[in-house]
């Protein structure tokens, strides 16, 4: 099957796109990377009268580092670029060890950040990043623009908090902190099929008197409820504690028990998916200490 | 309403100016405006690999594109990867070693090594199999494509 006939924009400015966005509102769909999009609209799953095509706007495409050791990063930056870049790897090394599991290369030459984040996939990677990361995402419409913050972002499958007059433009990842060690674990049955649980790790260490204790503890996980979830019970196990492998298993089996929210369908049950989170958490625990660690 | 929209690309090193429809996908374009079918149609949702062709010089779906999106780029497709009297030495590789029976995935297979070779000459089996997921085979069980991969890599005379 082939796509049904849409009416097809290609605004060269972000004030141009949000006055397409404005006009049409729910009729039109913007077109980023088109790598999830594209497929919906070969089978007519998805059948736009219109689409706003945002691979004519420069202004966003960009990586930035920003005043306070974080990065400003344009919402139309193809993941393939993020995955080569230095910035990147030096800043935002979470995001970096995300990118192969994401798709294909082949997907990853046009898929986008700020796309992935807007179709906000349950079983996407970079959803659960961001979440993972603490980041906020610029919104603009024709009447100005507001922050929000990625873990408030995400209200259902592919739904957002983003209103249909207004365009994702900017992600801005935050240093970071001293003492902190990251980890990205996914498990898949082939490489780049999707997730049947992932999870992005980072965890900060504090120096007290008595040895080193665990700051912050940030543990999103992907396809294991509707959205990002971040495991706020294993946190609250792991803050003040030493990171030990019996910390990290009770955090393990608090982000199963609590955090999560499975659902069953053809390629794993709810109860498969509560296993690997609990296994994957523990990895990712573990392998995010020791790098905080060094 | 369906527009018509005038569109230049470049395919092979040849400039193509043509008036598309905007939901005419690339790989559509490809094949019947330009009488391409090297390229090939496999899935139509962005998995199997066979419709990859170079935009720009890397590797994309040309399923999950529209020509539209094409205007003023350069394409290039296995048409442009070498003649028969002249291979490309990766399509040499493929034929020595065996890669292909039907061939039906062959082009998005080559497609898909070029600029990797070009990008990371010396791999290992498990970066190689990593690299060419995005692409499937009905036919040969993927171990001699693998072959022919290191062979190019010697073939092109790429230093460790």
């Amino acid at each position: 099957m082939k796509p049904a006939p849409f009416d097809y924009y290609a605004p060269t400015s972000v004030e141009q796109a949000l006055d397409h966005v404005a006009q049409l509102g729910y009729d039109a769909k913007i077109l980023a990377g088109g790598q999830s999009l594209i497929p919906t609209m070969n089978f007519r799953l998805a059948q736009p009268s219109a689409l706003i095509d945002l691979n004519n706007i420069p202004e966003l495409f960009y990586i930035r580092p920003s005043d306070d050791g974080g990065l400003l990063i344009g919402a139309m930056t193809r993941q393939s670029t993020l995955e080569r870049d230095p910035l990147i790897a030096e800043r935002a090394p979470l995001v970096r060890a995300a990118m192969p599991y994401i798709a294909h290369p082949q997907i990853r030459t046009r898929g986008t950040f700020g796309g992935s984040i807007a179709h906000a996939d349950p079983s996407a990677e970079l959803p659960a990043v961001t979440v993972a990361l603490g980041a906020r995402y610029r919104v603009r419409n024709k009447a100005g623009e507001r922050w929000i913050a990625a873990e408030e972002f995400f209200v259902s499958l592919f739904t957002t908090l983003l209103q249909p007059d207004e365009l994702l433009v900017e992600i801005a990842l935050p240093p970071m902190p001293p003492r902190s060690g990251w980890s990205f674990q996914e498990v898949a049955r082939q490489s780049g099929a999707y997730g049947l649980v992932g999870v992005a790790a980072r965890v900060t260490l504090d120096d007290t008197p008595s040895g080193r204790r665990c700051r912050q503890a940030r543990v999103a996980f992907l396809s294991a409820g509707e959205r990002p979830m971040l495991a706020q019970h294993a946190a609250k196990t792991l803050i003040g504690q030493a990171p030990t492998a019996e910390a990290i298993r009770a955090a393990a089996e608090a982000a199963a028990k609590d955090d999560v929210d499975p659902s069953s369908d053809i390629h794993a049950s709810a109860d498969y998916r509560r296993h690997l989170v609990k296994v994957l958490a523990a990895r990712a625990l573990t392998e995010a200490f020791q790098r905080a660690n060094i | 309403m369906t527009n018509q929209f005038p569109i230049t690309v470049t395919v092979n090193g040849v400039r193509y100016e043509r008036t598309v429809e905007p939901r005419l996908l690339l790989v559509d374009f490809i094949r019947h405006e330009l009488s391409l079918t090297g390229t090939h149609v496999g899935c139509e949702h962005g998995v199997c690999g066979t419709c990859t062709v170079l935009f720009d010089g890397q590797p994309v779906r040309s399923c999950l594109m529209f020509a539209v999106q094409a205007n003023g780029h350069e394409i290039r497709t296995v048409e442009g990867l070498g003649t028969m009297d002249k291979l490309h030495p990766l399509q040499e590789a493929f034929r020595e070693t065996h890669a292909l029976q039907c061939g039906f995935c062959t082009p998005g297979f080559l497609m898909t090594l070029v600029p990797f070779l070009e990008e990371n000459p010396k791999l290992s089996e498990g970066e190689i199999r990593q690299a060419l997921a995005g692409n499937l085979c009905r036919c040969t069980g993927y171990q001699h494509i693998i072959d022919a991969v290191k062979l190019a890599s010697d073939k092109m005379g790429v230093k460790p």
